[in-house]
């Protein structure tokens, strides 16, 4: 008996389900009706947004949250192009996502056809890899593949591009191959030379500072970090990417550095002897100036990409290897260490420039970042948008544990947080979720609440309402002479319009009403948007200048 | 400084534009470009010469090693090796020059490969050198068209750039 044909479209979800995945956020249309007639009886959970961008972010989001690849699928042209920001996003903070996108049909490529675009040619630049199918034989094997990369060393985004053609035609199944790429194997362990010079310069430090990124996070190494941390007594500074990664709360913490760092942070690096970077990669928002950036440091940089060494910054040991691994190379020959001068230093430095702000007058964002902490017990998923409130809320809300704050770090896309809340939301169902936006950027993607109250995700939407596009506005007082080109906005009626969407709106106007309104959007089982009327022209405080020294910081 | 890199890929739709994006988003041109399938019809063979500062260089070659096409870089710049590179140059040649051009040819040990009524074509094979000498001698007699294949080069003896079948992962040559 012949064995049963199945259609690219039913290999390709075929091949999804053997992946493991779930969960599906997408947008149909044209050349993708044949993946979404498939999708129709299988056992994948799909997620319609309003956008393919939203689409893109909350696939994102589910990965960030939930450590797994997230997958977004859009119709060709269009579709495509709007999946544009979020893999560009994707790509920047290495999270692993495939997007697969319908294409016109194989006799129509290359003839300007209607909604074709050259998504793979788009994209180049903004994936780790990306597959245009060409024959449905090989599709089972190109979606094993692009989870594998995806997934692996580096993780990023990957795009499949599947002309409609291939997804109507019939071939018998096989079985994909094992994996067999020459030209891609991500390293493991590191070179154990690079790891007894990193140690012996560890034994030879006085006044050593671990600066943690995003790759402790990625690699699950945030319980080797805290070891390692406790071992050396070195004080750990993270990035943005790599809040959460060691606790926030816990005597070793110096908090963020860089841009809008503590102070204390910025001055342990400027001050250090050793710079320790774990899964981190010296960007222009950490280092300010780079000639000045940690000068009387030795740098030892531990990263599983070769291409990040000496990219920005000098580097003196270079340790390339998954992070995880690589701190247990390391755990495993050194010996604890005491530092009490310089941990004196430190706790001076911590007690006499702490993160301040006036409480007093109108309604300050930093206290609602502050109460939104309380009540959940530093226990959320935070996610935000880009902007003055994203600084506020690195600052503000001591992250604890890894994959709790998720933020559009590298991009700096507006329009992040909502959708990637909602991906989040479905990646941990039991779970508190915020987005901390700013009046400008929900505006980016507000559509999505509709998604959130369609599938019934009981997001939370903190709204720090200024009426500016606060960080431009904060740059324009700064850096133009207080002349607000095009920052002041008009805004919609956000309680209105969350209403209107179905979920529930409140608007905060006094310090009293604060807490209140967050407990009951805690409580409540539908998406509650909260518009909190702050004071307008606060400022995001401590600030380095762009392409300022570390040490020469404002506020 | 002029680098050369020889770079082994997949032979796959994509991957010249791949490489050639991460060279043009850091406004390097590239020189000369030469592309080809080596004896594993899989995989191509691509000789890039480019010219730019060194330590960018080296990030652009990172960021080849990362291209999951790419299967091996080796920057061969300050290797021994051999480089060919042939041209054909159409050149105005009346009667009367005609003798003195052959001549160049004959030292040059280039070809004649098609004659016309008031031009010759003539290929020679060599490295950057020998064939900007050439160029030069011919200038004089008026070049009307020049066409070059861009610069192809092996390493000397035993050494090779190729994929070790029994081990093949992503190196560079540095020593």
């Amino acid at each position: 008996m012949a064995k049963k044909e199945l259609s690219g479209a039913q290999i390709l979800v075929k091949s999804l389900e053997a992946e493991g995945v779930d969960t599906i956020f997408g947008y149909p249309g044209g050349q993708a009706l044949p993946i979404y007639d498939a999708l129709y009886d299988a056992d994948i959970r799909h997620i319609l947004t309003r956008h393919e961008q939203g689409a893109a972010h909350a696939a994102d989001g589910y990965a960030r949250a939930t450590g797994k690849p997230g997958v977004c699928l859009a119709t060709s042209g269009p579709g495509a192009t709007n999946l544009v920001t979020g893999i560009a996003n994707a790509y920047m903070d290495s999270v692993p996502v495939v997007a697969v996108t319908g294409q016109v049909p194989r006799r129509l490529l290359g003839r300007d056809s209607f909604q074709e675009a050259d998504i793979v040619g788009i994209t180049m630049p903004i994936t780790k890899h990306s597959y245009h199918v060409e024959d449905v034989s090989e599709l089972a094997q190109v979606v094993k593949e692009a989870f594998h990369i995806a997934t692996t060393g580096r993780p990023g985004p990957v795009l499949i591009d599947l002309p409609s053609d291939i997804s109507l035609s019939k071939i018998e199944y096989r079985e994909p191959e094992e994996i067999c790429l020459p030209g891609y194997r991500p390293p493991a362990d590191a070179d154990p030379e690079q790891v007894i010079r990193a140690a012996g310069a560890i034994a030879g430090a006085e006044r050593p500072v671990i600066y943690a990124g995003g790759g402790v996070v990625i690699s699950g190494a945030h319980e080797e970090l805290l070891r390692f941390a406790e071992l050396l007594a070195a004080p750990v500074c993270t990035t943005l990417m790599g809040l959460g990664s060691f606790p926030g709360n816990h005597p070793l913490s110096l908090g963020m550095l860089g841009m809008h760092g503590t102070k204390y942070a910025n001055y342990a690096v400027t001050e250090c002897d050793l710079l320790i970077a774990v899964g981190a990669r010296f960007d222009d928002r950490v280092t300010g100036k780079p000639e000045t950036f940690a000068p009387e440091a030795k740098i030892i940089h531990i990263d599983i990409d070769p291409a990040e060494v000496g990219k920005n910054v000098r580097v003196d040991i270079p340790v390339v290897g998954d992070v995880k691994r690589v701190l247990n190379q390391l755990l495993a020959v050194l010996q604890p260490r005491l530092g009490e001068a310089w941990k004196k230093k430190i706790e001076h430095w911590k007690k006499e420039y702490p993160l301040t702000y006036c409480e007093k007058g109108e309604l300050k964002p930093q206290e609602i970042i502050r109460e939104i902490y309380n009540l959940t017990g530093g226990d959320a998923r935070i996610t935000t948008e880009v902007g003055q409130h994203q600084m506020w809320t690195a600052q503000y809300y001591t992250f604890t544990r890894p994959r709790s704050f998720i933020s559009s770090g590298g991009l700096g896309a507006m329009g992040f947080g909502m959708p990637a809340a909602i991906g989040v939301q479905v990646g941990c169902p039991e779970e508190v979720v915020f987005d901390v936006a700013g009046d400008g950027s929900i505006q980016m993607n507000i559509q999505e609440l509709c998604t959130a109250v369609n599938y019934e995700l009981p997001i939370n939407v903190a709204i720090i309402d200024n009426g500016y596009l606060g960080m431009v506005r904060q740059w324009q007082e700064l850096f133009y002479n207080r002349r607000y080109s095009q920052s002041e906005l008009r805004n919609p009626d956000f309680v209105k319009l969350a209403e209107a969407y179905g979920a529930e709106g409140i608007r905060v106007t006094k310090r009293a009403g604060v807490a209140p309104a967050l407990e009951q959007a805690i409580r409540s089982s539908k998406p509650v948007m909260i518009d909190f009327i702050v004071d307008r022209e606060e400022n995001v405080l401590p600030m380095v200048p762009p392409g300022g020294s570390l040490s020469k910081m404002i506020g | 400084m002029t680098h050369t890199l020889s770079v082994l890929v997949h032979n796959t739709p994509g991957v010249l534009a791949r490489i050639a994006g991460l060279f043009s988003r850091r406004g390097f041109n590239i020189d000369s470009l030469a592309v080809g399938r080596t004896h594993d019809p899989t995989v191509s063979r691509m000789t890039i010469v480019v010219e730019g500062d060194d330590q960018i260089l080296e990030q652009v070659t990172k960021q080849l090693h990362k291209l999951i096409d790419v299967i091996k870089i080796s920057d061969i710049t300050k290797d021994v090796y051999v480089d060919r590179e042939l041209v054909m140059i159409k050149v105005h040649a009346e009667a009367a020059a005609r003798a003195e051009i052959m001549q160049l040819v004959d030292i040059f040990r280039a070809r004649i490969v098609d004659v016309g009524r008031k031009s010759l074509t003539i290929e020679v094979t060599g490295n950057e050198g020998k064939i900007n000498a050439f160029e030069d001698c011919l200038r004089p007699f008026g070049i009307k068209e020049l066409v070059r294949t861009g610069k192809i080069a092996m390493l000397r003896g035993l050494r090779s750039s190729s994929v070790d079948k029994e081990n093949s992962h992503k190196e560079e040559d540095v020593d």
